[in-house]
């Protein structure tokens, strides 16, 4: 049954607010609305239960992180540090993201509209069915997919101007694990050593349109642009990168 | 090409006349020495010295001697130095070690010597006075407001943030399930309930069958964030972020996919047989104002449990002690340069950080003279290896200690620093089951128990001797520490006077 409130976060301190929606879940909201969010960090961090939080301003850093559950929309930008260490659920972002999104998560999905910083989807991991997503619509910069060990990391590059790469430097470095799936082309001195380039398979096809739908579903787009265009497919070559590094 | 020109470092000897032959050897040996031929045929060369063959010989009919051979001497050119090269030159690769540091570095608590009351002062009896080893851990506030309460009693008026309780103050230090067998594991944290303390789980999660012990583990997240999740964050006392470890300093961690077996890969939440590999700093951390953002989503994912930050005690230890301590941390986990490691190239193990004494005493004194000592306990590890060094770190200034290898050794560790080989001949440090069974939980729980009450004892001897009658008051009396062979500015540093004085 649906039990919708909304709660003011205007001038509200992150522990009092926070405090408030964990209030508002135990008593049974399933859909919560915050107005005048302005920077406010930690937004369900820790929460577990399966409910809906949506939000017009811009949320502070560490949105969802340890998150376990909800789905957050927010109809805005965010900042850094989503989705650390997430588990399960979902977060929309109808803007633009900050640095460090996603580091070691390992479950649920980052859906992003705009563009990302540095250090996004770090040392993000995958066991049996859990496996992480996130989409970013727009560029993403620095260290994309750094230390990898699992899931799905795509890339978009749409709406962005001709002179700004699509990616920064040191795509993958470190990756041992998972995929990411880049619409463009990415030059070969970009990529970390442990990566290499593969052309996608059906297999691949089938996953980046599951995946893609969903997202052109919570943010308004049409999924047959974004197939338009193709896609290129970052794999690591070793399960174990650091096999041969020592002597006994 | 020259090949495999190492000689043996051990020399095993078969007593073949009081050998009868019944194999043991050869089922205990993990390192595959011993073969059978009509009789038992050794290999030294691969013998780690490990003892385990020696001590369930049956006719103690097996010797491991040290292989000693006549080099020409050089005081520079040791026999490690030309070993080392001779394993690089084969090999190439970065040398691989297990345990602590094992060079000849000074150990400042071996010069360091406790007082004790002579006539002006009386001692105490522990055995017929009371004597309190009970420590908090955990943020204190700066004053405490008391007030008279309705029933005439007097009450505290200020709010205590959350506190550890420990009957000892002394630790289980961090390892990792996947480091260490579920059985070791299972042996600290039998044995926490029983003394009154708490193991931390280290970096590899938390094993379903040991959340029922939640109120004796701290749970440890590192940048690998392997087995983290809300449920697990909870699961302990308090929540450890580890930033470093005292045997690697400023390196990650790798735990090869050998080890990433059925039960490892349930509680990390990895595949089976990948490589975990923990990067070397936090990703999500790059400044103090960083890590308080991790400590406060802690908080906010716990409901305000301590946050406790360990690190490696380097150089400037006092000055990061600060900013951890400002960041938010309610405890600081100081970790010597000479604390174990189940792995650790041994370039970094041997030459990096600094010792835990001078670190601790550098640390406690920056955080008086911030006047925010009282924000975070600390506790001290890197070799504690006696309740006698537990004594002398309190007095230096540590709220407690925490103990690893001590604990390993309690459960049967030799120290052969092979632990990186995941072929522990005593059940501890491997994923094999053939060899984890070795390590009964009961009975190494029981031995961990004695050992944390005689340590427990000992400290309470000592106590008395000091005329003190609780450790929490004893805590960071360098007064009653003196030092010997000692130079002035090591005394400065440590901030304790020299013998006879």
């Amino acid at each position: 049954m649906e039990n919708k409130i909304s709660i003011d976060a205007g001038g509200v301190y992150y522990r009092k607010l926070n405090e408030q929606i964990r209030a508002a879940i135990a008593d049974g909201a399933t859909e919560i609305g915050l107005t005048g969010v302005n920077g406010q960090r930690y937004i369900g961090d820790g929460i577990s239960d399966k409910v809906s939080i949506n939000m017009d301003g811009v949320p502070g850093n560490d949105l969802a992180t340890f998150m376990n559950g909800p789905v957050i929309t927010v109809h805005n930008n965010a900042q850094d540090g989503m989705g650390n260490t997430m588990n399960e659920g979902k977060v929309v972002i109808h803007g633009h993201a900050g640095d460090v999104l996603g580091y070691g998560m390992r479950g649920g999905k980052l859906h992003i509209l705009g563009d990302v910083g540095y250090r996004v989807g770090i040392h993000m991991k995958s066991y049996k069915t859990k496996i992480p997503a996130i989409i970013v619509g727009g560029c993403a910069g620095d260290f994309f997919g750094e230390y990898m060990a699992g899931g799905n990391l795509i890339l978009l590059g749409l709406h962005h101007d001709k002179d700004k790469p699509i990616v920064g430097d040191y795509v993958g470095t470190g990756m041992h694990g998972g995929t990411i799936y880049i619409r463009g082309e990415v030059e070969q001195y970009k990529l970390g050593a442990e990566v290499g380039v593969m052309e996608l398979t059906e297999e691949d096809n089938k996953t980046l349109k599951g995946l893609l739908t969903e997202y052109c579903t919570d943010l308004g787009l049409n999924l047959d642009d974004i197939m338009n265009k193709p896609f290129i497919k970052l794999i690591p070559i070793s399960h174990r990168p650091y096999g041969k590094l020592y002597a006994y | 090409m020259l090949r495999n020109t190492m000689p043996p470092e051990f020399k095993v000897i078969v007593d073949h006349k009081r050998c009868r032959r019944c194999k043991r050897c050869l089922q205990n040996c993990s390192f595959g020495v011993y073969s059978f031929a009509d009789r038992v045929v050794t290999d030294s060369a691969k013998c780690v010295a490990c003892q385990r063959c020696v001590t369930f010989c049956p006719e103690l009919a097996i010797e491991v001697r040290e292989n000693p051979l006549a080099f020409k001497a050089s005081f520079n050119w040791t026999d490690v130095h030309r070993k080392n090269i001779w394993k690089q030159a084969e090999q190439s690769g970065m040398l691989l070690t297990g345990m602590g540091c094992d060079v000849d570095y000074p150990i400042y608590f071996d010069h360091m010597l406790l007082d004790a009351c002579q006539v002006t002062n009386p001692s105490i009896d522990p055995l017929r006075e009371p004597m309190e080893l009970r420590t908090y851990l955990g943020r204190k506030p700066d004053t405490i407001k008391v007030e008279s309460a309705s029933d005439g009693k007097l009450k505290s008026k200020t709010k205590f943030e959350p506190q550890m309780k420990l009957d000892v103050p002394i630790i289980f230090s961090p390892m990792s399930y996947g480091a260490v067998s579920l059985n070791t594991h299972k042996s600290l944290v039998m044995a926490a309930r029983e003394v009154g303390t708490v193991m931390n789980t280290g970096e590899g999660g938390l094993h379903k069958d040991l959340y029922s012990y939640g109120d004796n583990i701290i749970v440890q997240v590192a940048s690998g964030r392997f087995g983290v999740h809300a449920d697990y964050l909870n699961a302990g006392v308090a929540v450890d972020i580890k930033i470093g470890q005292g045997a690697k300093p400023g390196i990650g961690g790798h735990l090869p996919g050998e080890k990433i077996g059925m039960e490892i890969s349930k509680t990390r939440m990895i595949p089976t047989g990948t490589d975990a590999l923990s990067p070397a700093p936090h990703h999500d951390i790059y400044s103090i104002e960083d890590l308080r953002q991790l400590i406060y989503a802690i908080k906010e994912a716990t409901n305000y449990k301590p946050v406790s930050v360990k690190i490696a005690t380097v150089h400037n230890v006092a000055s990061i002690a600060s900013g951890i301590v400002r960041a938010g941390a309610d405890i600081l986990y100081l970790d010597g340069f000479r604390g174990g490691t189940g792995a650790a190239p041994t370039v970094i193990r041997n030459h990096v950080g600094i010792p835990i004494e001078l670190a601790l005493a550098a640390v406690d004194d920056r955080l008086r003279k911030e006047g925010i000592r009282n924000q975070a306990s600390i506790v001290a590890a890197g070799s504690i290896r006696s309740s006698a060094d537990a004594v002398k770190a309190i007095a230096l200034g540590a709220d407690a200690v925490a103990i690893g290898t001590a604990a390993l050794v309690a459960l049967g560790c030799r120290v052969c620093q092979m632990c990186y080989t995941g072929k522990c001949a005593w059940g501890i440090c491997t994923q094999k089951p053939e060899l984890t069974r070795r390590l009964d939980p009961e009975e190494g729980a029981q031995r961990l128990v004695n050992l944390l009450r005689s340590w427990a004892l000992e400290i309470k001897e000592i106590l008395g001797s000091l005329g003190v009658n609780a450790i929490e008051s004893f805590r960071g009396s360098r007064e009653r520490l003196r030092g010997v062979g000692l130079d002035k500015q090591t005394l400065d540093i440590l901030g304790i006077k020299p013998a006879g004085r």
